[in-house]
């Protein structure tokens, strides 16, 4: 069988240069993706420099009614799938405006979960597939800078966390990945520091190796395992008085 | 955000914007001064400005032609990225630079240049045609028959006349991945220059060359000639597959070294070194495609070497028949400076290729200099030598040139900058160094 992987939310940085990797080693490339416009010239440069097998299909995270259909249209079912849906929001919008908070709670939890949900039965019934997950650091402990976003991201890691219990004892791996601080679209312009911010190409890497060694949960950048360590055992009476 | 050129000075603070769509870069061409950056592998300031424009992320290949090996390509690409893709289906680069870590832009805006320049031409002379942002977001299709005038300013024109956006640059057929590499041990200057000449229908050739060495030995250098290698030519072992070349090691400089690593003992310790090792080699050898083009590379962010002050390159050519002269001054100053190179690179041009290209008829040397007074102290020095023998400079290694003499040695440019406040292009898109050099 060859092997396929299907990648959602194809029109971020990071799912670019995931789609670059798993190109690299021959899969054939699902892209899926709101604008699939945006998508055409990345299905060209993909095929024309691994020659692969590359399509690009329209999903929305937030239409969850179609998600069945935007399944069985696929080519086939993808061996592997890659959730990179999601949007970081404005925490102060999201404060005061509940229809701008619910749309980051639903593209960052609900959307991603019930998407690999649905993705999950479908492996369970062919008996094979990974599930990889882009959660993020942000979930690990909620903080006033980005709580509804970290919210959401903490909501997707726990139910990643769920199937993977789930699936232990079958051939279907699932993969948390917590990236840190990427330098993307969504981090442009931040000044962050290099130590702790990786490439999208180095999340790509760390990714594709995770699915083969079948890792659990990944960081990045090393260092996010341990900060993020201290940061959630902090008790909540030093950490509620913190500014992170 | 602080950025710098490869020699990592100057650095200046400056807005780095990162487009991801032709729209996206449209939208920042609103009348302000910017400039666009690659790989940022300009030594200098080419590609530093209060507001720089990465193009890295419109790095799209688009359409490859195996019949003609034209490539089309966005200006993010790299040379590295299209090696890999198409080296194994037999196509290289026609001229790569020393490093394969530029951009498909970058390479235009420099016209880079490298060991092939005497037999092939620069860069410019396998680019097809490209497509240049102008002011307002306007893009203009260039070619030899189609806008050439532009088309002739923005092949070596510094991203001085607008963005290339994408480019369709035509690839070299090859057999292998691997080089017949001949080395030719040359005692002195004299000894390199006639290896040069009586070698001069070797498709490549370069060479390193000892600053450090004075006297009977001045100018002594490893004069390397390289063919691309047919099957045939690979060993058995290699002939299955031939364009795989066991790996590279990837070793990467881990922090700044201190100033004092390198001085003018360790240089000469070092060149003295790389000169008896070099020397005791065979004179045939097969090497693989990336030691014989990019050694370099193989020590990710060598620049550091020279510390967090930075370094300088000075690259002159001087034209044939003043050369040996000129090339003997040149060594004759460094040497009684003490600001020893550590690594220097001699090469024979052939002929001007467009209209701003660096290279002419001649010998082009290029050589490092870490940044200190010493070495500052030098580079007016050089400039007037250079100046002198009828010779001209590289503004892609460039960091401190004066503009005036910039403008004496190499008229050109004074047309260019002409052309470039007649277009209206002036105003639109400016570097650090334009400004300095009055462009």
């Amino acid at each position: 069988m060859s092997r396929s992987i299907l990648i959602l939310g194809a029109n971020s940085d990071i799912a670019r240069a995931c789609a670059h990797r798993f190109a690299q080693d021959g899969y054939a490339v699902r892209l899926a993706a709101r604008d699939t416009n945006a998508l055409a010239s990345d299905v060209t440069d993909i095929a024309l420099r691994h020659r692969v097998d590359v399509t690009a299909h329209a999903f929305d995270a937030l239409d969850t009614p179609g998600f069945a259909a935007f399944l069985d249209a696929l080519p086939e079912l993808p061996g592997t799938v890659l959730c990179a849906v999601g949007v970081m929001g404005d925490q102060d919008q999201s404060q005061t405006d509940p229809d701008a908070a619910a749309r980051v709670l639903r593209s960052n939890f609900e959307g991603p979960a019930l998407i690999l949900g649905l993705l999950a039965e479908r492996f369970e019934a062919r008996g094979s597939g990974t599930i990889i997950g882009i959660s993020s650091v942000a979930g690990d402990r909620g903080r006033a800078s980005n709580y509804v976003y970290g919210a959401a991201k903490a909501g997707f890691t726990a139910f990643l966390s769920g199937m993977r219990n789930r699936f232990a004892r079958s051939d279907i791996h699932v993969v948390t990945v917590k990236p840190g601080f990427v330098a993307t679209r969504m981090t442009e312009g931040l000044d962050l520091n290099p130590r702790l911010t990786a490439q999208p190409d180095e999340v790509a890497d760390a990714i594709f190796a995770a699915q083969t060694k079948r890792r659990n949960v990944i960081y990045v950048k090393p260092l996010w395992r341990w900060i993020m360590t201290i940061i959630r055992v902090l008790p909540e009476v030093v950490f509620k008085k913190t500014s992170l | 955000m602080q950025i710098s050129g490869w020699g990592r000075y100057p650095r200046i603070q400056a807005k780095l914007s990162t487009p991801r769509s032709e729209a996206a870069l449209a939208a920042l061409l609103d009348g302000g001064p910017l400039i666009a950056r690659g790989m940022g592998r300009a030594y200098g300031d080419s590609a530093l400005a209060a507001h720089t424009v990465s193009m890295l992320r419109l790095n799209h290949m688009i359409d490859f032609d195996p019949q003609t090996g034209q490539l089309v390509a966005e200006a993010g690409v790299t040379l590295q990225e299209i090696i890999t893709a198409f080296l194994p289906r037999g196509w290289f680069l026609s001229v790569t630079p020393g490093t394969q870590f530029v951009s498909l832009g970058g390479a235009i805006a420099a016209d880079v240049h490298g060991k092939n320049h005497h037999s092939e031409g620069a860069f410019s002379a396998f680019v097809d045609w490209f497509d240049l942002m102008g002011p307002g977001g306007t893009v203009t299709r260039c070619s030899r028959t189609e806008n050439k005038e532009l088309f002739g300013w923005t092949l070596g024109g510094m991203g001085l006349t607008g963005i290339v956006l994408r480019a369709a640059i035509r690839l070299k057929r090859v057999h292998s991945g691997w080089i017949r590499q001949t080395t030719i041990a040359a005692q002195n200057l004299d000894q390199a220059l006639a290896a040069f000449e009586d070698t001069y229908s070797a498709t490549y050739s370069m060479a390193w060359i000892d600053c450090a060495a004075t006297g009977d030995t001045m100018g002594r250098s490893i004069v390397m000639n390289g063919e691309h290698a047919l099957r045939a030519d690979l060993p058995a072992t290699h002939r299955a597959r031939p364009f795989d070349i066991p790996g590279h090691s990837g070793k990467s400089i881990p922090f700044d070294f201190p100033g004092f690593v390198l001085n003018p003992w360790s240089v000469r310790a070092f060149n003295e070194f790389y000169f008896r090792m070099n020397a005791r080699k065979p004179a045939q050898s097969l090497v693989g495609w990336e030691n014989f083009f990019y050694p370099l590379d193989a020590v990710r962010d060598w620049n550091r070497i020279y510390g967090r002050k930075g370094f300088m390159q000075f690259q002159c050519v001087v034209p044939l028949d003043s050369h040996a002269e000129g090339l003997r001054a040149i060594l004759d100053a460094i040497s009684r400076s003490g600001a020893g190179s550590f690594l220097a690179v001699l090469k024979r041009f052939g002929a001007q290729d467009s209209r701003l290209s660096f290279p002419m008829e001649g010998y082009t040397l290029a050589l490092d200099f870490p940044m200190t007074t010493r070495a500052l102290a030098l580079m007016p020095e050089l400039d007037r030598i250079t100046a002198d023998h009828g010779g001209r400079f590289y503004l892609a290694k460039d960091s401190r040139l004066p503009a005036q003499t910039l403008l004496d040695t190499d008229p050109r440019w004074q047309k260019f900058a002409a052309m470039r406040r007649q277009k209206g292009l002036a105003g639109q898109f400016a570097s650090a160094q334009s400004e300095r050099l009055g462009l």
